[in-house]
């Protein structure tokens, strides 16, 4: 049991808890923040797979674009939300 | 164990899309069915102990032990797409909002 | 009850897979792959078109394809009509998001807070540094991780921190239609170059040079400069239309 098998073990299991959690939150901006975390922990399951393109890829658009994109959409809703 | 873990998010990914009401939900799930996907493809070219395909000063001969860069190459344009996918899925979520005042999909067209 | 039956249909689902994958003969388990018995060592020992000699880094010269990141000779070089198809998909989806969201008389988004005086500044001696590596990232695809995907995604990232941290700026949209119109016809017209004086779409028409240098690799980082440009114009439109919306 080396260093990098007990960090795939815990990147493997809090891979499926956060994709657990983003699916039944109760408030969509939890989701989107566990959506997040998940593509990080991704990036560290691609790093340990050798991927160095993939994990680049994935951390700038994974966690950074899209999260940004769901909270923009959520934005704009809640103001047009109040309009009505 | 992560080709496991990574079956698992597929299976997740497919529960949510199955069960889940909500429009920002099911493109949630949609996501973290793509991450699984991703994570799986990668996972089928892995070699133990092999080193990234990337010639370097160190890594400097073909005969070493490289993982299979095929999947990956594959894996970074699926995320590119993945990424307009999502952005073109909100897009219309935000405009189905604008219509009927509601993300769920139960209480569309009620009114 | 429908959870329940969704449930039941997605352990059938995982038990079907992972019955498949304990069974199949040709399927390894993971780490215990024998790259040796597949097409990618082709790609690897860049052998595709006859080359028996090894190769080595900052020797050898005139490969059949010349970047020393095996994945960039797999996606810009043996595979470049595949990229070309996916650069179109994308298109395509800012395409949809502009006739969407977009309109005629739009406005930004009110934040609910607004910056000071600081943080514009300071945010704008950001945008240069992320800017630079996004570009950095770029031109160096075919030596190190990374190439026109993450650097194009990483120059609408400096786009996105301009758009965050000042509530009235807006970038000239018009601008980035003009650079995604031009750089995409440019990479078409790069392959129908080759076609015409190479014999086949999308042949690399320089000469390859040594593996390792910057200079190197002939087209594709041409072609990967191109890809990055387009990329990050396209995002950079679709995150001005998601902080727009219809008004005055």
């Amino acid at each position: 049991m080396t260093l990098i098998n007990i960090v795939e073990i815990v990147v493997s299991v809090l891979l499926i808890a956060l994709a657990f959690l983003a699916i039944n939150s109760k408030t969509l901006i939890k989701s989107v923040m566990f959506l997040s975390s998940l593509s990080m922990l991704a990036v560290i399951g691609f790093v340990i797979m050798r991927a160095p393109d993939v994990a680049v890829t994935e951390a700038v658009i994974g966690s950074g674009l899209v999260t940004s994109l769901f909270v923009f959409t959520l934005l704009a809703v809640r103001k047009a939300g109040k309009k009505i | 164990m992560l080709q496991y873990a990574a079956i698992v998010l597929i299976m997740l990914g497919l529960y949510g899309l199955l069960t889940q009401r909500n429009i920002i939900k099911i493109i949630i799930s949609l996501n973290i069915l793509e991450i699984g996907v991703n994570l799986f493809i990668v996972s089928v070219g892995f070699v133990t102990d092999g080193i990234a395909p990337i010639f370097t000063s160190v890594n400097n001969s073909s005969n070493l032990l490289f993982v299979d860069p095929l999947p990956q190459a594959l894996v970074l344009t699926a995320i590119v797409i993945g990424v307009g996918t999502t952005a073109l899925g909100l897009a219309l979520a935000k405009n189905i909002y604008q219509k009927y005042g509601t993300f769920d999909i139960n209480e569309m067209g009620e009114e | 009850m429908k959870n329940f039956l969704a449930l039941l249909l997605t352990l059938f689902l995982g038990y079907m897979i992972m019955s498949w994958l304990a069974t199949n003969e040709f399927f390894p388990a993971m780490g215990d792959v024998d790259v040796t018995t597949r097409v990618s060592q082709k790609y690897i020992e860049r052998d595709v078109n006859g080359n028996s000699e090894e190769v080595v880094f900052g020797e050898a010269t005139n490969l059949e394809s010349g970047p020393a990141n095996t994945v960039t000779a797999i996606v810009a070089d043996y595979r470049s009509f595949d990229t070309l198809g996916e650069v179109t998909v994308l298109f395509v989806s800012s395409l949809g998001v502009a006739l969407l969201l977009g309109g005629t008389k739009q406005r930004r988004l009110e934040l609910n807070f607004h910056p000071n005086f600081m943080l514009r500044v300071g945010s704008r001696a950001l945008f240069g540094i992320i800017l630079m590596t996004g570009i950095y990232i770029s031109i160096h695809g075919h030596l190190t991780p990374g190439g026109g995907f993450p650097g194009g995604t990483m120059i609408a990232s400096s786009m996105l921190l301009l758009y965050l941290a000042d509530d009235e700026f807006r970038a000239k949209v018009k601008g980035f239609k003009i650079l995604e119109s031009t750089t995409g016809s440019a990479y078409v017209i790069i392959g129908l170059l080759g076609l015409l004086l190479g014999g086949y779409f999308l042949e690399n028409l320089l000469v390859n040079g040594v593996l390792g240098d910057l200079f190197s690799a002939g087209m594709i980082p041409i072609i990967y400069i191109l890809i990055g440009l387009k990329v990050g114009s396209e995002i950079s439109g679709v995150i001005d239309n998601f902080l727009t919306e219809e008004g005055v």
